[in-house]
């Protein structure tokens, strides 16, 4: 992302200075995630969605469920894919055309944690075992961008899969044909919550906003489960961690991913 | 990656594992640094049934230019899987896993290559898997790690890999391919040994808090295991009667 510039370069200096001094450059603890607004239903249209913001950070989920075929050898389990997309409106550096390694790293980042989680139970998502099974696709697409989109993604399909509802669909003449009157919600279990923390000079911080993402050396993105175990993980960026650290990074996001997932369940509570 | 066997026990009463191994017991392992006759630098590696090759070119002028960087050389890495390596024939273009374990690769190396002291020019390492059993990503960077001292790049250190996991509710080392696809957890994990970073480390599967701390340190124990083969097969080549 973002471009290295002369003034980047001298933002960078601040804010590791800053850092040095315990501060933060938007006045925010080490370990306190910037304010997360949960918009659901912003496309009615979709059988879920969830608008998210997180910080300055704006990005969009729509949910769409709808038969398909089984994967081969998968006759008897559902699919649950997510997909993630930076829009060109969303950053002067974004270009069209095919997916960039990191937009594609993203999004499978993404995808991974909600899928590791077990949140969405694919099998029960299965109208005829190896004919028709339901298809649920998560796909985001980043608006504005400032910083961390591994969990602002996460949260907006998080959130739109929490409040998706879904047709039931049985076998009629070998097609799969929607039952009158069957909606129900989106059968899911547990709330994965990701959360990704950078490391700038020696200091950990999570959340970080655009200008700390350009001056991190390295960051690592764990998803946790309702229960409190770690249910996925990538580390990524030009640099490494500590034993310590990967262990200090794994009890804050356990933390912090805590309060996370009571604002998921609130936005659940109020579509219901 | 199909062909897995439904009724396969994956840790026995004595703790012994399907492929016969304990449960802190990784494949067996050999490295070979060399053995390309146009790369400035190469490495093979044999792991388990897995067979991966590295080539490493440069520093090297960078195409295209606008790629260059004029504070420091560029490391550039694609993890490419043969159509032949798996059991279903996979299509040659690059996935989007490829992809993607591309850039955890680069980005695992980067701490360890000195690039700052090749400022506008590229450092290309080209990791071919020819045949895939689980674990290719820990041992392509293992094998990167090894190729790039062999072509003389400039290093702080060799970045050893390996995968711990969680295989019938035990924490285990060395995830094999029936592990990985029936397994509860699968844990890679790339460390600098001498200078104790972790560079690369993702995780798929759940673990419990205590089970991930466990995780972590039972893979940073292997890699230290992988670092000493790495250290032999530079020692063999350069300094062994064998060496070519």
């Amino acid at each position: 992302m973002a471009t290295v510039s002369v003034i980047d370069e001298l933002k960078k200096a601040q804010i590791l200075a800053l850092l040095e001094e315990g501060k933060r450059v938007d006045g925010r603890a080490f370990d306190e995630p910037r304010e997360l607004k949960i918009e659901i239903n912003a496309i009615p249209k979709a059988n879920g969605s969830a608008r998210v913001y997180l910080g300055d950070t704006d990005v969009l989920c729509g949910v769409k469920i709808q038969p398909d075929r089984p994967f081969p050898d998968m006759g008897d389990k559902g699919i649950f894919m997510c997909t993630a997309e930076l829009l060109p409106l969303s950053h002067p550096t974004v270009e069209t055309g095919p997916p960039q390694a990191p937009v594609i790293e993203l999004a499978r980042v993404v995808d991974r944690g909600i899928r590791e989680s077990h949140m969405v139970d694919v099998t029960q998502l299965v109208i005829e075992k190896d004919k028709s099974v339901v298809g649920v696709f998560a796909d985001i697409v980043v608006i504005d961008y400032d910083g961390n989109l591994f969990d602002a993604c996460s949260y907006a399909a998080t959130a739109a899969l929490l409040t998706s509802k879904t047709p039931t669909w049985e076998m009629v003449d070998d097609q799969p044909s929607v039952v009158e009157g069957g909606e129900k919600q989106l059968p899911v279990s547990t709330i994965p919550v990701s959360i990704t923390m950078g490391k700038i000079g020696n200091h950990i911080v999570v959340d970080p906003n655009g200008d700390e993402w350009a001056s991190m050396a390295c960051r690592v993105t764990i998803t946790t489960d309702s229960d409190g175990n770690i249910c996925a993980l990538q580390k990524g960026g030009s640099d490494g961690f500590t034993q310590e650290e990967i262990n200090q990074c794994g009890d804050l996001s356990i933390k912090i991913g805590a309060k996370i997932r009571e604002q998921l369940k609130s936005a659940q509570q109020e579509s219901q | 990656m199909g062909g897995r066997d439904a009724t396969m026990v994956l840790l026995d009463e004595n703790g012994i594992r399907c492929d016969g191994r304990k449960i802190d017991e990784p494949r067996k392992i050999m490295i070979r640094a060399g053995g390309l006759k146009n790369a400035d630098g190469s490495a093979y590696i044999e792991f388990g049934d897995n067979k991966i090759l590295v080539g490493v070119f440069g520093p090297r002028d960078v195409h295209p230019k606008h790629m260059s960087n004029t504070d420091t050389g560029i490391l550039r890495v694609r993890y490419h899987m043969e159509p032949f390596s798996v059991d279903e024939r996979k299509r040659p273009a690059p996935s989007r896993r490829e992809i993607e374990i591309s850039k955890v690769i680069k980005e695992a190396l980067e701490p360890a290559v000195m690039l700052e002291k090749f400022p506008r020019t590229a450092v290309d390492v080209f990791i071919e898997v020819l045949q895939a059993d689980g674990g290719t990503r820990c041992a392509a960077l293992t094998a990167a790690s090894v190729a790039l001292a062999d072509a003389g790049i400039p290093m702080r250190d060799m970045v050893a890999a390996i995968a711990s996991g969680k295989v019938a509710d035990t924490i285990v080392l060395d995830v094999n391919n029936e592990e990985d696809q029936a397994g509860q957890a699968d844990m890679p994990i790339g460390y600098m040994p001498s200078l104790k970073k972790i560079t690369l480390l993702q995780l798929d599967g759940v673990l419990t808090p205590e089970e991930y701390k466990k995780c972590v340190d039972v893979g940073v124990k292997g890699c230290e295991v992988v670092y000493e083969l790495q250290k032999k097969a530079l020692h063999d080549k350069y300094f062994g009667n064998s060496g070519d």
